[in-house]
């Protein structure tokens, strides 16, 4: 009748921030736009922290569109990538040591993604947030919103269609 | 029409983040521009693959769309994305650098209307289409 002990804060702790650590450092355009991922639980928060390389319009001075564009890629396709492989590290079907190790599960493809301009960024930080609305065997759905200053005054949102990484083609 | 090219070229080239990014303006004019983006290991959006991430891309798109607008007949004095979408139909082949044109085909008062298609080598499929609209600002 009695439940398995609890893991240990700390070993729940390490596992998931080594799997969320593994995931962004594996791709290097995460590190060329200085986009870090911050984690309470399963939920994530990214921001981009604002250097003169993000720069668009130099006489405002105006983060770039594309910039922009690409922060909220990235945090959406990050996100979703996140959802879909939790169940597999904390139940230990993927582990945590061949992530780190550069084993990565192969990550959605973006079949297309709209961006809204609502407010020229800042030179400063930015965070953003992506919610996944559907996801699917094979497609996904998600929108993403960021800020800078308040929360509640976006000044860009996107959505985007995703596929899937499909498991190798069922044998027999 | 050279200096005027020479002209744009500098002025994307002065842009920080499209210089980060390596893009070089080859041809402009008459709400056209190209711009190409030479590949770059530092822009893999996918380990696996060397395939370069989608937002780079977006990127190439959003500097390209925007210098059309500016080349535009209407000559505008500024302009913004209000809104851009991007269609991925595959991964640009890791190593070869990726060329986008853009036309500015409608432009109003207020807004201009934009597409651009980006391609890789093969020049007969193309790895991303865009459609966006784009703020108009007029001369004080």
């Amino acid at each position: 009748m009695s439940r398995a002990k609890p893991e240990p804060v700390q070993v729940i702790k390490q596992r998931r921030d080594a799997a969320l650590s593994a995931l962004v450092e594996s791709v290097p355009y995460i590190g060329f736009l200085g986009i870090t991922f911050e984690r309470r639980g399963d939920e994530l928060t990214s921001t981009m922290h604002f250097h003169d390389a993000l720069i668009g319009n130099p006489m405002l001075p105006a983060v770039h569109g594309g910039a922009t564009a690409a922060f909220l890629e990235v945090t959406a396709v990050i996100t979703l990538q996140w959802f879909h492989i939790w169940p597999q590290f904390e139940s230990g079907a993927l582990e945590v040591e061949a992530m780190t190790a550069g084993q990565m599960p192969r990550l959605p493809k973006t079949i297309d993604f709209t961006v809204d301009y609502l407010r020229s960024g800042l030179p400063r930080d930015s965070y953003a947030r992506a919610t996944v609305n559907r996801s699917g065997r094979r497609y996904a759905s998600v929108h993403v919103e960021a800020w800078q200053d308040h929360k509640d005054k976006l000044f860009a949102q996107a959505t985007g269609h995703f596929l899937m990484p499909q498991e190798r083609a069922a044998e027999g | 029409m050279a200096d005027k090219t020479q002209l744009a070229r500098q002025f994307i080239e002065a842009i920080p983040h499209s210089a980060a990014l390596g893009m070089e303006l080859t041809e402009i004019g008459e709400g056209r521009a190209v711009i190409l983006m030479p590949y770059d290991t530092k822009l893999i959006g996918d380990p696996e693959t060397g395939v370069i991430h989608g937002g780079a891309v977006s990127a190439l798109m959003d500097t390209c769309c925007g210098a059309a607008v500016m080349s535009h007949p209407s000559a505008p004095s500024s302009t913004a994305t209000i809104d851009l979408r991007i269609d991925y139909m595959r991964g640009a082949t890791p190593g070869q650098t990726i060329r986008t044109t853009a036309t500015c085909h409608h432009v109003t008062r207020n807004v201009a209307f934009v597409r651009a298609v980006a391609t890789d080598d093969a020049t007969d499929t193309p790895v991303a289409t865009a459609s966006g609209a784009f703020t108009v600002e007029s001369k004080p």
